[in-house]
């Protein structure tokens, strides 16, 4: 279970990794948090996201609504 | 074995300890020399280190073209990066929260005139038929949940994207500060080349 979760559904490129930028400062280290998004290009920006940031995308599962779980590091 | 041999091997003896120390010297001076070309070398790259940033010279007013560099602006931010737009031309209609005409020459009134009054007037690059084409983008935007052009503009500005106009083509364009938006940079050529110079990423739009 995230220690947080983000709902970004019909958010639009960029906005989904806006928003996980945003909310991934008030984490801590170690915290999660479970994004579910329906953005077509959010798994590749997701992917892009945490491998640039350093965080890590612990899991993906795609579909209508996608959802990610990333560890803060 | 004679005292003159002995003699003669001790003198061969130190002629080749000299030619030694002599080749070693050679090898060591050129050696470091080549120790002090590489650190300098090393020292230069370090120096040489990029940072993190994107810089964008944002100068199209079209619709489609500012959207394009906001949604880069906050893409970047997002991804850890600091991010610095550089408004130059029909860029600076991005920037613009009212036209004014008050102390303007007639020739400046005449460019208020014809300018957009700003980011929600402007028209698209392609298929803006004569200002029907951006209510169209704009419908088709909203069905797809994209953020308009002024949503993503005041995103960047909270995100703290560095925005700077360019105040020789606000001068052209009779642009003046009270025209446009608060806690913007004001700059020139070099105020670009100095945030570009030093970026990883820069594109112009």
């Amino acid at each position: 279970m995230a220690d947080q979760t983000l709902n970004c559904n019909n958010l639009n490129c960029p906005m989904p990794i806006v928003q996980i930028g945003k909310t991934i400062k008030t984490l801590k280290t170690g915290n999660t948090i479970e994004v579910t998004a329906t953005d077509p290009a959010f798994e590749a920006d997701v992917r892009a996201w945490t491998k640039k940031t350093g965080h890590e995308l612990v899991s993906f599962s795609d579909g209508e609504i996608k959802t990610a779980l990333i560890e803060k590091k | 074995m004679s005292s003159e041999a002995a003699s003669d091997n001790t003198h061969l003896q130190k002629t080749i300890e000299q030619m030694i120390d002599k080749k070693l010297d050679e090898r060591f001076s050129s050696f470091e020399a080549q120790f002090e070309g590489l650190s300098k070398q090393l020292e230069s790259i370090q120096n040489d280190n990029l940072s993190d940033r994107v810089t964008l010279l944002v100068f199209s007013g079209d619709m489609d073209k500012l959207m394009s560099a906001f949604i880069i602006g906050a893409g970047a931010v997002a991804m850890g990066m600091e991010v610095s737009m550089y408004f130059t031309f029909w860029g600076l209609t991005a920037l613009k929260k009212q036209s004014l005409y008050e102390g303007k020459s007639i020739p400046e009134k005449m460019m208020a005139m014809m300018l957009p009054e700003g980011p929600d007037k402007v028209g698209t690059s392609k298929m803006n038929m004569l200002g029907f084409g951006p209510a169209f983008f704009k419908m088709m935007m909203g069905k797809n949940n994209v953020e308009t052009l002024p949503d993503l503009i005041n995103i960047n500005k909270e995100l703290g994207v560095k925005m700077i106009a360019c105040q020789m083509t606000m001068g052209v364009m009779g642009i003046t500060k009270e025209e446009l938006i608060d806690d913007l940079e004001y700059g020139g050529a070099g105020t670009y080349i100095g945030e570009a110079s030093d970026s990883k990423i820069t594109l112009f739009i």
